[in-house]
């Protein structure tokens, strides 16, 4: 029994949770490969053409998957914070894909929703689980050690590693040791984890930032409480889980002053980041006036355009500072 | 308090009849015009969809006409709508003007539901004013509901399209200027007689179109081009899935609270989830467009609209499925009149030849 996992939206998220459990389970985890020009390609063929970069590329993994795998991980996720929803195409996403893609393998679409509980996640786990096995024991084993490996994994991100840096030091199984960045300045780059980590749709960014020196901070590495903490700070919240942590997070390095500029990035056609992208401009303006820049990531963002704009933007910075 | 607010279809009609019963000044935003868009666009981000945009230009022609205070409606469930009034005031206050926004639940959802945000709305006449003004709004909703509804039954068959549309818009008027239920019950009647009056030509039987997607874009003329005058003026009956109050007999494909739910049970073999906006509505609303018998649908949604995306993805299996053939449109600011026309003029070539083929089968 395979089950194929796409390496984007979710990926990023669930990943350390999902993959120890279907190996608990006895079954063979198949992960598309990294995004490149072919899986785009392919998605943009298979999509509506009004959708999300994202959306596209969530189409090609599925289309890379689908003939390699006996069953597709692609879970219906409404909550993941126990009060917002995620954005509606994560709400309609096995509805989208089935009704896109020829031949597609069953779906695990189980439906996600932490507003039923903090222990809805388990559950969400065993009902998936029993479509594999009927030994419930071995189910709730594999659940336990799921768990423990996706407390390790959030632990890893707190302490300042991306999901990708974190991924492979779990597999490795060493404890990592804290190594302070060195660069000069510190950006926050605030943007969804699945077009922040995935090389190919963000050209680069994270290691870009890196080769010029500047130490990266994302919304995944600030506490869940902290986060909360944040939500307070506004009139009205927005709707979708994803883009509330860019707007918070965003609050929250505002509020400890501890980056020299915020960077977000954006997915072209994504439509609540119209909304998030103006909120936290605002935000940085009305607050501390510091360098703001907007990356959209579209169907043919060039690295070289990336580039020389966030170049421009770190030099900007580094003036500023007078290092440069 | 000079109070302003934005266009949506003929709702206009009744807010401004409440706001000035309760003694407040109304700022009459302009109607939307290419200029309030491109205004919009300008201080709107690039990606908002439509309708933030067309509101976005008319709060910035009602600010430089003198209002301080904006009102205007929440939006359609958990999307972005939810967040449009506090996005516009962050903007409008960025932009140094100190207007102040009222939210309310769109369109009139519940009179409760006005009654209960509008503390700030009311101080003026006192509240025993207030259940007769709210009545007589609500007959307005009704009378305006129910006008429409007839002009889409006729006019595919008026004679003159011309004059069909003066004679709603003079039935419009007679029902802005009435002032109690029984005035408004005789605008509405004599609005209605009139219209039927206008000579029709009884000789064919018109396609028949379901009008569905987003609200604004669906009940504002301007977002949409005119698309119902467009399609009545080739002869084509339009029946609107949306109307001001949804629940008006006979208008909404299906009534009330009971209709909502089945039309979610009806999309629910194809899409099994909640998604905001009318994402689910729309799935299935095409299924019992199709169990009625009509020739085609037509979805109507602002470019970038998150949960029209889902439904659009789907539609091909319902009209597959269904036998229905559907069409969708995204609206944004550079989309045309002309182009609309064209690809409408081809749906209907598509809906002619299918029904064609179902008379010779049957
Ligand atoms: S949040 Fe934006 S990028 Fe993500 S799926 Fe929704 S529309 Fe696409
Ligand atoms: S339903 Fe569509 S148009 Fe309405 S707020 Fe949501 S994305 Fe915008």
């Amino acid at each position: 029994m395979r089950v194929g996992i796409p390496r984007t939206l979710s990926y990023f998220t669930l990943y350390p949770l999902v993959q120890p459990f279907f190996e608990g389970l006895g079954v063979d985890v198949v992960v598309s490969p990294e995004s490149n020009k072919d899986i785009l390609d392919e998605g943009i063929k298979e999509t509506v053409n009004d959708a999300c970069v994202p959306i596209k590329l969530l189409h090609g993994h599925v289309a890379a998957l689908k003939d390699k795998v006996d069953i597709l991980f692609m879970p219906r996720l409404v909550s993941l914070d126990g009060k917002n929803t995620l954005c509606p195409k994560f709400l309609g996403l096995p509805d989208m894909v089935r009704y896109s893609i020829k031949g597609l393998p069953e779906i695990i679409e189980n439906r996600l929703d932490l507003k039923k509980g903090k222990l809805e996640l388990y559950r969400f786990l065993f009902r998936i689980g029993r479509r594999f096995t009927d030994n419930k024991l071995l189910i709730l084993r594999a659940i336990w050690r799921a768990r423990y490996n996706f407390m390790h994994y959030r632990k890893l991100l707190l302490q300042g590693f991306t999901p990708i840096e974190a991924f492979s030091l779990l597999q490795k199984g060493h404890n990592a040791e804290v190594q302070p960045q060195k660069g000069q300045i510190k950006l926050a780059v605030l943007g969804y984890p699945y077009t922040l980590y995935d090389n190919y749709i963000s050209v680069g960014l994270l290691e870009i930032l890196k080769s010029y020196g500047v130490n990266v901070v994302t919304p995944e590495m600030v506490p869940k409480q902290e986060l909360q903490r944040m939500s307070k700070k506004f009139n009205k919240n927005l709707f979708w889980y994803y883009s509330n942590c860019v707007v918070w997070a965003c609050k929250y390095y505002l509020t400890d002053k501890s980056v020299d500029g915020i960077i977000h990035v954006t997915a072209f056609g994504c439509g609540p980041d119209s909304m998030t992208n103006k909120l936290i401009e605002l935000e940085t303006k009305a607050d501390r006036k510091i360098p703001f820049l907007t990356v959209t990531i579209d169907e043919h963002t060039g690295e070289a355009g990336v580039e020389t704009r966030v170049e421009a933007f770190v030099d900007l910075i580094k003036r500023k500072k007078g290092i440069l | 308090m000079k109070i302003s607010f934005p266009y949506m279809g003929t709702s206009h009609i009744v807010i401004s009849y409440l706001l000035e019963q309760l003694g407040h000044e109304v700022i009459y935003p302009p109607v939307p015009t290419k200029k309030t868009l491109s205004l919009g666009v300008q201080y709107s981000p690039e990606f908002a969809c439509l309708p933030f945009k067309i509101l976005m230009g008319t709060y910035l022609e009602a600010v430089e006409k003198g209002a301080d205070t904006i009102l205007t409606s929440g939006g359609c469930g958990p999307c972005r709508a939810g967040y449009y009034g506090e996005l516009h005031k962050r903007i409008l206050h960025d932009m140094g003007y100190n207007v102040d926004m009222i939210v309310l639940e769109p369109p009139l959802v519940s009179p409760l539901d006005f009654f209960r945000q509008s503390h700030k709305l009311i101080k003026k006449r006192g509240w025993i004013n207030l259940a007769r003004v709210f009545r007589i709004a609500w007959r307005k909703l009704q009378a305006l509901d129910d006008l429409e509804s007839t002009l889409h039954k006729l006019r595919p068959l008026a004679l003159s399209k011309k004059q069909i549309t003066q004679v709603y818009e003079d039935g419009l008027e007679l029902i802005r200027q009435a002032n109690s239920v029984k005035e408004v019950d005789e605008a509405r009647d004599e609005a209605l007689t009139n219209l039927q009056q206008v000579p029709a030509d009884h000789s064919f039987t018109p396609l028949r179109v379901g009008l569905i997607g987003e609200i604004y874009v669906v009940l504002e003329p301007f977002a949409n081009h005119d698309i119902e005058k467009i399609l009545g003026d080739m002869g084509v009956y339009v029946h609107r899935s949306i109307f001001l109050m949804n629940w008006t007999k006979n208008n909404a494909l299906t009534h009330g609270e009971e209709g909502e739910k089945d039309i979610r049970t009806a999309a629910i073999p194809y899409l099994n989830q909640l998604i905001g906006g009318h994402g689910q509505n729309s799935v299935g609303e095409v299924v019992r467009y199709a169990e009625k018998g009509f020739d085609g649908v037509i979805q109507l949604a602002p470019f970038t609209c998150i949960p029209e995306i889902v439904a659009k993805s789907i539609m091909p299996a319902v009209s597959r499925d269904k036998g229905i053939p559907v069409l969708t449109l995204f609206l944004d600011e550079q989309t045309g009149k002309a182009g609309i026309t064209t690809r409408l003029e081809a749906f209907l070539d598509l809906m002619k030849e299918k029904r064609r083929i179902k008379q010779e089968v049957s």
